[in-house]
Formats: C-alpha cells, sequence, structure tokens
C-alpha cells in the first residue's frame, strides 16, 4: 500500500477480539451456533435469538478516524455501545489501551467512561433544563468540579464549535445542527482520547451535515484524537473514514482502507453498496497511480498523491494523452497516466480483477 | 325438608350434620319460610342457589353466611390491638401535624394569613391572574363569614398532600426502578382508586378513635397518594433513553442521573400526579367529614342530616371555590416547570 495516512505503524487505541452478542432469552446456550457461523436469519427461525453481533475483530488506532457502516439494522449502534460497555457482550474482549474493559469493576468502568471516552449520540441527547453551557460542561460536572471551574473551559470549546454567545440558552432554542455543536463541544470539553460518535449527524439536513463533518475533520486535525464513527451514509463514511468496517447482520463483510475497498470490494453486498458514488470525487491519485520514483516521459505537471481524480480530469482538460507526476511531500512516489484514471472510473464488479492489474 | 337434604345424605355426612347441638340462630329467609306455612316444596323453579344458608337449612352444622361477616368482624377485632400497638405510635405525629396546622391557620390573624396565602400563590405560579383569582375567592369566602371553615379545609388538604408527596414520590421512584415492585404494587394502587371512599372508613373507624384527627388524615392520604406514585413513577420511565444513556455513557452514578436527570426531567408528570393528588385530598375531606374531619364538610354534612338546604349549597360552593383556586395555581406551577424544559 502506498498510502501514508494510513501505514499501520501507529498505535491500536480499541481493540476488539471476537465479540459476539446475541439477544434473547439464553445467550448463552445458542453461542456455540454462533461460533460456528450460524447466519442471523436462521438463528432467529430456528432458536428464536436475535444474532446481534458475530465475530467482530476489529482495531482501531491512535488518531484515526473508524468508521463503521451498515444498513439499519446491522448492529453498529450495538458494537459501538459494547466499547464503553453500555451493552455487555455474550463473549468476547475489549482492549482499550491494551487493558480488557470487560475485567473493569464498576469504580474501573465508571473513570473509563469520565475520563477516556465521550459519547456523541444521534438525537444529540442533551439535558434539556440545562443551559448549553451546562451541557457542554456536563463531563466535568459529572466528575465534580463546579461551574466556576469549568465555565472557561466549557466557554472555549462551545467557541470552537462555533457557538459563542449562546451559552445561556437552553438545548430547545437551538436548532438542530447547533444541538449537535453543543453534544460534539460536550464529547470534547471532556478532555477524553476517544470519541464515540453513533450516527451522530444524521439527524441533521444535508448542508448542516457537510457543515458538520468539515468541523469534525477540522477538530481531528489540531485533536488527533481516537474517533469511531457510525453512519450508514457510503459518502459520509468514505469522506471521514482512515478506516472503513462494513457491517451486514451482524458481521464484518470487509474492512481497510476506504480506497482499498472501493478498489477491490470481496463481496457482491459492498459492490452494490458502492455502484452508485462518484468515484471520481472519491478515489485519489495515490490507490490508482503507478509506484514508481522513475520520472515518466512528457509530464504534463504534478499532482499531490492526496488529489482526487476528479481535480486530476479537471488539470488534463479532457485531454487523454497526459501523463503526471504524483508526489508526496515534494517527492515522487509514482506516476498517473489518464487511461489509469478511466480504467478506476469504471464501477468495480466483475471488473476488479483488471483494475488491480492495472493499480499494482 | 331442605332442598340440599339429599346431597348430605348422599356423601354420608347426615350423621356430622346432626351431631352437636342444632341450635343455630335461625335466618331472616327460614323464620320467613316458616311463617308462611310449610311450603318448601321444591319445584325446579324456586329451587336455591347451593348458598352457604341453603346448605345451612339441610344440615345445621354447615356454617351460614353471617358467620363468615361475623367471623371476619371478630378476626378484625382480635387484631386490632396489637395492630394499634404498632400503628397508634406511627401514626401520632399524623395527629400533631393536622391538629398543629389547624391551629397555627386559625391562630393567625386574616389579615396575615391572607397576604401569606398570596404570597405563596404568587411565588408558585407568577401569574397575576391567578393571584387575583386567589385573592377574590378567599375574600369571598370570609366576607360570606365561611373563612374558618375554609382554613380548617385548606390545612387538611396542605398537610396530607404534603405527606402524599413525601411518601408517595419514593415509591414511585423505587417502582421505576424495579419491574418487579410496579408489578406488585399496581393492583394496590388500582384497589385504592377504584374502592369507594366511605369504604376507607370502615375498617379506619374500628382502629382509631373518631375524635382523633389521624383517622380522616389517613383516610385522606390513602385515596389522595395514588396519582403521585402512578405519575413518578411513569414520569420516571418516560425519561428519553437517549438522555439516560448519555448520563451513562459520561460516567454519572445511579445517585446523580437520578437527581440531576431522571428527577428533573419527569417533573412535569410528577407536578400533574401532585394536581392531582391535592384535588383528591379535597375530594377525601369532605366525605371524611362524616368522621369529624373539620372545615366546609361539615357545612355540607349539616345541609344534609338538617335539610337546610341553603347552609349545604354555599358550603358545597365554597369547596368548588377551593378545588378551582387549588387547581389553578398548582396548574401554573406546572406550567412553568414545563415551559423552562422546552
Ligand atoms: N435490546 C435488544 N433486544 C433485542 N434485539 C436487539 C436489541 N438491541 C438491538 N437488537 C437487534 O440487534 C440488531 C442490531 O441493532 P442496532 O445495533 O441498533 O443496529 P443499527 O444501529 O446498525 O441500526 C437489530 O436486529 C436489532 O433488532
Ligand atoms: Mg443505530
Amino acid at each position: 500500500m502506498t498510502n501514508s495516512t494510513n501505514n499501520g505503524d501507529k498505535r491500536v487505541k480499541i481493540s476488539v477480539r471476537e465479540l459476539y452478542k446475541i439477544f434473547g432469552d439464553d445467550p448463552e446456550s445458542v453461542l456455540p451456533y454462533a461460533q460456528e457461523g450460524m447466519d442471523k436469519p436462521q438463528m432467529l427461525q430456528e432458536h428464536g435469538h436475535v444474532l446481534g453481533l458475530q465475530n467482530i475483530n476489529v482495531d482501531m488506532r491512535e488518531g484515526e478516524i473508524t468508521v463503521i457502516m451498515g444498513l439499519s439494522g446491522s448492529g453498529k449502534s450495538t458494537l459501538i455501545r459494547h466499547l464503553n460497555r453500555l451493552i455487555e457482550p455474550t463473549s468476547g474482549q475489549i482492549l482499550v489501551d491494551g487493558e480488557d474493559v470487560m475485567g473493569y469493576n464498576e469504580a474501573q468502568l465508571r473513570k473509563l467512561r469520565r475520563e477516556r471516552m465521550s459519547m456523541v449520540f444521534q438525537k444529540f441527547a442533551l439535558l434539556p433544563h440545562r443551559t448549553v453551557l451546562e451541557n457542554a460542561g456536563m463531563a466535568q460536572a459529572v466528575r465534580g468540579y463546579t461551574r466556576r471551574d469549568f465555565e472557561a473551559d466549557a466557554n472555549r470549546w462551545l467557541d470552537r464549535v462555533g457557538l459563542s454567545g449562546y451559552d445561556a440558552q437552553y438545548p430547545y432554542q437551538l436548532s438542530g445542527g447547533m444541538q449537535q455543536r453543543v453534544g460534539i463541544a460536550r464529547a470534547l470539553a471532556a478532555n477524553s482520547d476517544i470519541m464515540l460518535m453513533d450516527e451522530a449527524f444524521s439527524a441533521l439536513d444535508p448542508l448542516i451535515r457537510t457543515d458538520m463533518q468539515d468541523l469534525l475533520l477540522d477538530l481531528q486535525q489540531e485533536l488527533s484524537k481516537t474517533v469511531v464513527f457510525i453512519t450508514h451514509d457510503l459518502d459520509e463514511a468514505l469522506k471521514l473514514a482512515d478506516h472503513l468496517v462494513i457491517l451486514k447482520d451482524g458481521y464484518i463483510v470487509q474492512q481497510g482502507e476506504p480506497q482499498e475497498i472501493l478498489l477491490r470490494p470481496n463481496d457482491p453486498y459492498i459492490v452494490d453498496f458502492i455502484s452508485d458514488i462518484n468515484r471520481a470525487r472519491v478515489l485519489r491519485t495515490r490507490s490508482v497511480m503507478e509506484p514508481t520514483t522513475q520520472p515518466p516521459e512528457g509530464s504534463s505537471g504534478d499532482v499531490d498523491s492526496n488529489d482526487t481524480l476528479e481535480s486530476v480530469i479537471a488539470k488534463a482538460e479532457g485531454n487523454t494523452a497526459k501523463v503526471f507526476r504524483v508526489v508526496h511531500e515534494g517527492k515522487q512516489v509514482g506516476v498517473l497516466d489518464m487511461q489509469m484514471v478511466v480504467r478506476a472510473l469504471v464501477p468495480t464488479g466483475a471488473s476488479s480483477e483488471g483494475i488491480r492489474a492495472a493499480a499494482v | 325438608m331442605a332442598t340440599y337434604d339429599g346431597l348430605f345424605n348422599a356423601l354420608g355426612l347426615r350423621e356430622w350434620c346432626n351431631s352437636g347441638t342444632s341450635d343455630a340462630p335461625m335466618s331472616m329467609a327460614d323464620l320467613i319460610s316458616k311463617t308462611s306455612g310449610d311450603s318448601a316444596e321444591s319445584s325446579l323453579w324456586t329451587i336455591p342457589f347451593p348458598s352457604m344458608d341453603a346448605f345451612n337449612a339441610a344440615c345445621s352444622n354447615f356454617p351460614q353466611s353471617r358467620d363468615l361477616t361475623q367471623g371476619l368482624e371478630s378476626g378484625f377485632l382480635s387484631v386490632k390491638d396489637s395492630l394499634k400497638v404498632v400503628l397508634d405510635p406511627l401514626t401520632q405525629p399524623l395527629s400533631w401535624m393536622l391538629s398543629g396546622a389547624i391551629d397555627v391557620m386559625l391562630s393567625t390573624p386574616w389579615w396575615i394569613l391572607i397576604p401569606l396565602l398570596l404570597l405563596v400563590t404568587w411565588a408558585v405560579s407568577r401569574r397575576w391572574s391567578v393571584l387575583l383569582l386567589v385573592a377574590i375567592t378567599l375574600c369571598g369566602l370570609a366576607f360570606i363569614d365561611h373563612y374558618e371553615y375554609a382554613m380548617q379545609t385548606l390545612a387538611i388538604i396542605f398537610v396530607c398532600a404534603l405527606i402524599c408527596v413525601l411518601l408517595g414520590v419514593p415509591i414511585g421512584i423505587a417502582m421505576s426502578r424495579s419491574d418487579r415492585l410496579q408489578r406488585g404494587v399496581i393492583p394496590i394502587l388500582d384497589m385504592l382508586q377504584t374502592l369507594p371512599p366511605f369504604v376507607y372508613l370502615i375498617p379506619l373507624i374500628f382502629l382509631f378513635s373518631v375524635t382523633e384527627p389521624k383517622l380522616y388524615g389517613i383516610a385522606v392520604i390513602l385515596y389522595a397518594i395514588v396519582p403521585v406514585i402512578r405519575l413518578t413513577d411513569l414520569g420516571i420511565r418516560l425519561v428519553d433513553k437517549e438522555v439516560i444513556e448519555a448520563a451513562d455513557a459520561f460516567g454519572m452514578t445511579p445517585r446523580q442521573k437520578l437527581y440531576g436527570v431522571q428527577i428533573p426531567l419527569a417533573l412535569p408528570n410528577i407536578m400533574a400526579g401532585v394536581n392531582q393528588t391535592i384535588m383528591m385530598s379535597l375530594a377525601m375531606v369532605v366525605i371524611a367529614s362524616m368522621v369529624s374531619a373539620p372545615g366546609l364538610g361539615i357545612l355540607v354534612l349539616r345541609g344534609i342530616r338538617n335539610l337546610e338546604l341553603g347552609v349545604g349549597l354555599v358550603a358545597g360552593l365554597g369547596i368548588v371555590l377551593l378545588a378551582v383556586i387549588l387547581d389553578r395555581v398548582t396548574k401554573a406551577a406546572l406550567q412553568r416547570v414545563n415551559r423552562a424544559q422546552n
């Protein structure tokens, strides 16, 4: 992989190991069937239990945004709630900074939730009887600080998310987008390394949603938190993800770098999923170039390794004969000709072999 | 010959029936049938339901149904003394509170008490219209010389409603936390709510003397506590699941969650329960005047007993007015809570 942002040398912050979750009267009794690979519909029909999660193994790296994507009911919320043990697993391990969270007692668990993880919710989940400022300072208030202690800090985060001057308002006086900004300020003010976001932007209008995604990416540049982000929207997932996990019926269909998944989907389910997106806008030069440090003949100029194919096409002004040098931090990392670009734009499916050949 | 003779013969119980002295007291039905001659000829049309009394007629050792009521009564009387040993000290503070509150309300001069009540009204409702309504009502009742009666009624309601809240809110909270407790308590609440108010008074009269204020105090509390328990339980269960999840996700202790999230968010429902509790206290305090609860109810009772139409009607009107102002004040308070939340 030529990618520089996902080079695998970052520390694993959260590690989920062989996680199973079964809902029903006696989950233990049907666990063996799930471990042998019985799928969700069969489990429901034959044993009357809902298979929530099946053999989940994910490493979430420090400072990255891990996006968990899947259709409604695929187990996304169930999975993210295991990370801070709002839901108890039927079997499996959850390691945070190498420690098994399952072994925590109540006090340790509370400490984990107060100091190391914070959460942003789909429907905001603000305290309606508290002001915006008090909501933003909720994490500190829970730890026992008084309003005077957290006021400055909470106000700083409100300013950062663009809510200066709203501190004395109540949540119901704000629009949905503004309420979610309060939700984000609340999570940031907790000053935790890990931020869990369950469909945090799904309830917002498209334009506001784009704003919020940009805000998150901005903040991430600055703060480098370990973010676990849940969405059912592929465009959102591709925009935010450093590492993308695709869930279906409680199991992981594929996970990896988003570009990788786009170019090499390993399941018809994912092919379906990605068939409708604008590939030129999502794919980046580094994923389709030919990696080499040899300068190409007749180069028409340089493109950055993180540029999208769309911008390359614009730069070539439609001329299919052009060849570009792909550079990363000033050094050449590959070459890209327009044929590679055009080939990469064909939706992957049966043709995935061809694209693989072109891209390697 | 009684209808069911054959049954006892067939079961071989004749001997047991006739053993012992068969001088059981005669039931009314026996007496009537005796006086109307031996017409106990049984056709299919007149066959009696196989009741206790019918069996008794055939077998004098079989108990009569009045033995049931008498047994209940003697059973109650036999446990009464030991029950009193427990209940008396437990409920004594209620008597003191009630007579104390009535004393204070009556011994405070009207020109202090009325402004004080108006001040409370303002503090709770913050509405000029409500304040004006209360002022007119209190002064109007005082003008027609019903001031003392009205104050007695109010004093009883204040004490009883306060105790209802102090007991009912914790019970409601406990119910909201345990499905098992909820399943156990709801039938009791249903019973308390469906029993006609008069029925409460029957066992209470046996337990306590009619001169004790706690007698009517307990009757009022038992009757009026139901809504505040129900709505506290409901209110806490209805708190937005996601907000509760947020409280957990940020590491709140159960205590922080209860006082910081659940009770404040359930407050509109709890207040609606308090409103209903106050209205039901008023209804019961009128009925309780039969067991010496003072206040406007006494006048209504006088109107019924002595056929003094005017006295009864005016007192009834006074009760309606009290009901209206209590309702308006608590509703205004409820609206303030609602406005603060959304
Ligand atoms: N408490 C529960 N009891 C039974 N089934 C549940 C429970 N919670 C979730 N499920 C089931 O688990 C599956 C995954 O749910 P969820 O994680 O909420 O999906 P998502 O967030 O991806 O929409 C669904 O089929 C849902 O019906
Ligand atoms: Mg969900």
